[in-house]
Parts: structure tokens; sequence; C-alpha cells
């Protein structure tokens, strides 16, 4: 590990045991704050007996089903867009600003139309993620180098090869930040969904627990989805760091 | 195949060729080229030279199908080119084409891969065409963990592996300083020599157009006409070191001497995108 | 594309919206979603009345409130880790988790500290905005050129000139970017307290439009703020551009 992951993870360690030593010695109150090693203990508790399982499913199931929902609509609405310069320029302000209005507010909205059910958490968070990709789709599209499309021609490619075997490799790495960030917003929008209003989920069970003042159990879920969350953001980070070394490490 | 002498015969002939680049939404149309008459001698190292914004990227383009040719004929081995890129044709462009996503290897066996090759016989080509181009022991890096110049010879060598009989290379060194230009030059030079095929190099350097070539043909300024085309009566042998020779000089100064007022014309015009 | 262009296309996307949203008020019937105009109309005539009044302000002060403390400490934390590159080279991966996290699930904990009341909103609110301010302003004084420092210096400037004169004038355009997407994410973080506990406050109004079933209610506060949002953006991306052009 480098000079500086060490440093980082001595911050991080610290200040957990900062944060378990308040905790231990009453300096923060344990109605409102409990030890990190006993959410720990808690969580271990909770997934041991199963009874989290049906949530931990459901909120996963989810999260999976609106990315992929998001990337895959995304990009080929992403591509339709490119293929049409007018209906992208007359779309140009709609995605400026889409990103700058709290869509997640419709989700009330969602709720009385659809009733209460995954058919909401689904369409808000497919909502909030696929214009990301849409956009990133774009803007992957835009950088492939124009001199492939000539190349293409020298070595006689028709229209569908030189999209797949040339364009679609060139434009990926753009295409994978939408995906990284089609995923982060689909995960924000289903736990934040199940949390303000759902009939089960991970989210659900955290307002449940708050609602009950079971500390153990809802710092126990939190925990868990902060691990969820950080594992699913570090592999994506992860192979967005090997194409990158793909494309700029130079040895000669 | 090494040793051969340009014979008489022509290659590649443009007769009466222009090119027009039709109006669209903003700006009028643009006479990019011509008319242009030039035959192209088998087995010849031809270099055209010219100012800025001349049409001499366009040129080539029309010669290899890239573009169509705005009035008259263009033909390449007797037959008539249009719309389609011929076979036996190769290019290598002014701009990066090595794809990023590949290995130095796999970039080289692209276009051989897709014309359905035996396995075996693509390694053997695209082994032997790294080696030429001293990439071999960069088979497994990846194009931009290279230096500039090395991913314009990836870029040729993925050309030289479809073994053409007449490789169009457009401004390839534009981007490199200038001792790596000579010694790439040197290089081409090694290519011809070994392939025998028909050479069309286009450049904005007088030196390296009167250095690697058989014939340089110097262009006016857009739209690009031939103002004159020189001989230079190297022999096949050459590298970069006859530099030296004070034919070198003469040819250069005669070269100048054609484009000095042509450039000045260009540097007086508004620069508009494609040459 | 000219401006008049642009105009017409944003026009045109409007009218294409009140057309969906015309067609899915047929499709699903009015006390789900009811149709465009009236909601309009109940809109304006909501935005007069004093319940409406009190609850946009308890909104309206509660952003604020976040919106000066997001901005301050992430203006600060930037500035910081940007100058100091060890602390910028540590804490970066930390902050850029953090951002992906789903903060949602944090708002417990800040409920538990600060209480029902308005300091759980700002908090909430403010935990939002601070991380894009801090990351965009961290980029932001990275990216100065060094060879702004040495002309500086060559021109013998006080460090103090140089801040004001050379190195704010080179970064404002990356923080004002920052400071833009801190706005946004702010008012959201604002509302989304305000959805799951709150008695006050304009994303509570919605919630509880919702379980009375008043949908025009619920759907006029919402069309407002997107209305809000998307005109604050546009100004900050207007200055924004500004900026780039000097």
């Amino acid at each position: 590990m480098t000079r500086i992951g060490r440093i980082r993870l001595l911050v991080i360690l610290t200040a957990v045991a900062a944060l378990e030593i308040a905790c231990r010695t009453d300096l923060i109150d344990r109605r409102v704050v409990i030890p990190p090693s006993e959410m720990a203990t808690s969580l271990l508790r909770i997934l041991a007996s199963g009874a989290g399982n049906e949530d931990i499913v459901r909120t996963l199931g989810m999260i999976a089903a609106a990315s992929a929902i998001s990337v895959i609509l995304g990009f080929a609405l992403g591509l339709l867009i490119h293929a049409l310069p007018r209906v992208r320029a007359a779309l140009d302000p709609l995605f400026a600003t889409y990103y700058a209005v709290p869509i997640f507010i419709f989700y009330p909205v969602l709720i009385a139309i659809f009733g209460l059910s995954l058919l909401p958490i689904l369409l808000i968070a497919v909502a909030t993620a696929i214009v990301a990709m849409i956009i990133a789709t774009l803007n992957g599209l835009d950088r492939v180098p124009r001199v492939l499309s000539k190349v293409a021609r020298v070595h006689h490619m028709g229209a569908l090869a030189t999209a797949v075997r040339l364009q679609l490799p060139a434009a990926a790495p753009y295409l994978f930040t939408g995906v990284k960030l089609a995923v982060s917003y689909g995960f924000i929008a289903v736990i934040a969904s199940e949390f303000i209003l759902a009939p089960a989920g991970l989210g659900r069970q955290i307002a449940d627990a708050y609602a009950d003042f079971d500390n153990r159990r809802m710092y126990a879920l939190m925990l868990l989805i902060l691990i969820i969350a950080t594992v699913v953001n570090t592999v994506l980070h992860a192979f967005d760091l090997r194409w990158a070394e793909r494309r700029g490490r130079k040895i000669s | 195949m090494s040793g051969t002498v340009p014979s008489s015969e022509a290659h590649a002939r443009l007769q009466g060729v222009t090119r027009v680049y039709p109006p669209a939404a903003g700006h009028p149309a643009v006479h990019a080229l011509g008319p242009v008459d030039i035959e192209l001698r088998k087995g010849e190292f031809f270099a055209v030279v010219g100012p800025s914004g001349c049409g001499k990227s366009t040129l080539l383009e029309v010669l290899a199908g890239l573009q169509p040719a705005t009035s008259g004929t263009v033909e390449f081995e007797g037959r008539r080119v249009s719309g389609v890129v011929p076979d036996n044709i190769g290019v290598v462009f002014q701009e990066d084409a090595s794809f990023p996503w590949l290995t130095v290897w796999d970039n080289a066996a692209f276009g051989l891969r897709r014309s359905g090759a035996a396995p075996t016989e693509v390694r053997r080509r695209v082994d032997d065409a790294l080696a030429f181009m001293g990439l071999r022991d960069f088979a497994r890096a990846y194009p931009l963990q290279l230096s500039g110049g090395m991913r314009q010879r990836v870029c040729i060598a993925r050309t030289l592996v479809l073994q053409p009989r007449l490789i169009l290379l457009d401004e390839p060194f534009g981007a490199l300083d200038a001792q790596t230009r000579l010694l790439m030059g040197e290089e081409v030079l090694r290519l011809w020599r070994r392939t025998g095929a028909s050479i069309l190099l286009i450049t904005h350097a007088l030196d390296e157009a009167a250095m690697l070539a058989d014939r340089v043909g110097a262009m006016s300024a857009r739209p690009g006409r031939f103002i004159e085309v020189i001989e230079t009566g190297w022999m096949r042998e050459r590298d970069s070191t006859i530099v030296r020779e004070p034919a070198f000089a003469e040819i250069t100064g005669r070269l100048w001497d054609n484009l000095r007022g042509e450039s000045m014309k260009a540097l007086g015009h508004s620069s508009m995108a494609a040459e | 594309m000219s401006a008049t262009r642009r105009i017409a296309d944003t026009l045109a996307i409007i009218v294409v919206l009140l057309l969906l949203w015309e067609g899915l008020h047929h499709l699903v019937g009015s006390t789900a979603l009811p149709a465009p105009w009236p909601t309009l109309a109940y809109l304006a005539r909501l935005i007069t009345t004093a319940r409406f009044a009190e609850n946009a302000a308890a909104t309206a002060v509660a952003f604020a409130f976040a919106l000066a403390l997001a901005y301050g400490i992430g203006l600060a934390i930037g500035v910081w880790m940007g100058a100091h590159h060890l602390s910028g080279a540590v804490g970066e991966p930390i902050l850029i988790a953090l951002y992906s996290l789903p903060k949602i699930t944090l708002y417990p904990v800040i409920l538990l500290i600060f209480g029902l009341g308005i300091s759980g909103k700002v908090a909430f609110g403010a935990l939002h905005g601070v991380l894009p301010v801090a990351l965009l302003t961290m980029a932001a004084i990275r990216s100065i050129s060094p060879v702004y420092v040495k002309s500086a210096r060559s021109m013998q400037l006080s460090p103090w000139q140089t801040i004001i004169l050379v190195l704010l004038p080179a970064t404002l355009p990356e923080v004002v970017a920052g400071l833009r997407i801190g706005l946004t994410v702010t008012l959201l973080g604002v509302l989304l307290a305000e959805m799951f506990a709150a008695k006050q406050g304009l994303g509570f109004l919605i919630m509880n439009a919702m379980s009375l079933l008043q949908g025009e209610e619920m759907i006029g506060v919402a069309v407002l703020l997107f209305a809000f949002a998307a005109l604050a953006n546009a100004l900050l991306l207007w200055f924004e551009h500004h900026l780039h052009r000097v």
C-alpha cells in the first residue's frame, strides 16, 4: 500500500477509534450514537439470524434492476439521440437542467398513481439514473475520433462492424463512467424511497428502527448499507482504474 | 521485390480531377482542389508539398476513394476509383488512428483478421511487420503507453501487414519533432524498398519531401494545382544522410522558389476546416 | 446555435412536457394525476395563502442556513485540501466515497443529534452540499497552473495580491461550478428531510398532500420547486459561462 494509502487508513481507523472511545466513556450519549463495535456485533447477529435477508434481497434486487434498466435503456436512447442532431440540440437544455431539479420529489406522485409497491421505487430510481447514462453515452460517442471512420472505410467495414468494433470500444471508457453514475444514483434513489415511504426494504427497516428507538438495529443496518455502498463503488472504481491504466501510463 | 526500379507504367492516375465541397448551412461551396493531372508510376516514391489548406490531404483522400472527385477521373491499376477504397491501397492518416483498447499486436493484426486470413498467416505477417517496424518488444503494450512516434509506427505496421501495392501517407509525421521525423523518414524508405510498393507522401516539410521522394509535386495555394513536378534523381538505396548532397539544397531551393509565393497567398486566406 | 433557437427549443420542450402531462392525466385519472391547467391555476391561488407562505418560509430559511454552512465549510475544506497536497491526496477519496453514499441513511443520526426542528434540516442539507463544494474547490485550486504563481512572483506581487489578483480569478469558474452543484444537492437535502420528518416546509406539504390525496397541491408544489431550482441553476450557469469568457 502506498504511503498515502497508509495515512488514509490511519485517519479512518483513528476516527472510528475516537468514536468508539467517545461512546464507551459516555462522552457521546448512547441514545444518540452507539459504539462502532456494537454496531458491528448487532449487524453480525442480524445477518446470522437471517431476519434481515428478505429486505436485503429486496433492496439489492431493486438497485440491480434499476441500474440494469437505466444502463441499457439509457445507452439505447443515447445512441438514438446522437444520431439525430436536431433532436439532441432541442433536448440539450433538458439534460443541462435535469440534475439541477429535485426529481425525487415526484416520488409521492408516483405512489399516488401506482400505490405503495415496488413500481414507484423502480420508476423513480430509473428516472434518476437514466439521464446520467444518456449524457455519458452522448459524451462517449462524441469522443470517438473522426479518423476511425476513415480507417473503417480503408478496411472495408460496414456500418454495423464499424459501430461494434471501432466506435463502441472507443467510447467504452465514457460509457463506463455512465454505468458508475447510474448505479450510484440508482442506489441512492432506492434507499431514499424506502426510507421515506415503502412497504419493505432496508431503508424502511432503518426508518422503523428509528421510530421504535431501536438504536442497535438502526445502526447495524446503516452500517450494512455503508458497507454495501462502499464495496460497490470501490469495485466500479477499480474497474475504471484498470481501464485508465491502458489509457495513459507511458512506458516509452 | 527490393531493387525494382520505378517503371514508366502508371500505377494510379488522376485526370482533370477537381474537388468542390458542396455548400452547406452557413458557408458557400469550397473549391478545394484541382484541376489536377498526375500519374503515379509503379514503384515510385512521390511526395506532395504545398502550403496549408491547399488541398494536399484532399488529393490523397480522393485518390483513396474516401472522397468523390467532383469532376475528372481517378484510376488505380487501370480501374476507376469511386466510393470504395480499393483493395491493395493502404492509408496512414495524420491523426493517431491506433486503437487504444487493443494491444500493439492486435492493432497490427486488425485488418488482416477482418479479411479472414488463417491464424498462422496472421501471426507470421504481424510478427514480421512488428519486427520490421521495431515494435517487437512492445507487442503486448497499449498504444497510449507509447510515444506519438511509436503510435504512428503501429499504424504503419497495421497497413504493412496487408501488403498494399500503393501506400498513402497523409502527413504522418506532422506531430513529431524534427529529429524523430528524419528517422521516421528513413523507416519509410526501408519500408518502400522492402515492399516494392508505390508511395504517395503528403508533407508540409520541404526537406522531408526532397530527401525521401523520386519525384516531388509542388502544389499551389487553394484550389491546389501542381505548379511543378521535380525529379530528384536519387538512387534507391538512400537514407537521411543525403541531406549532405549539394543536389539536396538545390531541390529544396527550387521547391521553395515555387512555394514561397503560394505560401504567402495561403497565409492571407482565412482558415477553413479540412484541406 | 443562436440564442433564439435555444429559447425556442426550450419552449418546445416545455410544451411537449405539458402535453405528456395531459396525456398521462387522461390515462391515469384526476385523483392521482390532475390535468396541467387546473393544477397551475390551483398553484396560482395557493401561493397567495398564508399556509403556503408559512411553509415556504420554513423551507427557505432552512435552505438559506444550510447553503451558507455548505458554502462556508465546503470552501474552507476545499481550499485547505487543494493547497495542502498531502491532505488533499489523503482526503479526496474519502470525500468521493462520502459523496456517493446515500446520505439519507445518516438522517436518523442527525435527528437524534439535532432533534426534529429546523436545525436538523439545516444540518442535513449542509451535509449534502459540503461535498461537491469541497471537491470542486479542491480541484480548482490544484489545477492552478504553476506558471501563474511564477508570473506573480516575477512581477513581485505580495502573497495577498497574488491570491486576489491572480489565483482567485483563475479558480473562480470551477469554484462557481461547485457552488452551483452544491445549491442543487443542498435543496434536495432540505426537501428530503422535510419529506421524512417535519411538520412544516414544502417537502412536508407534498407528503401531506399525498396522504390527503390532494393531487393538485402535490404536483403544484413540485412544479414550483422545479422552476425555482431550474432558474437558480440557470443563473449560476450563466455566471459560470460569463467567468469563462473573461
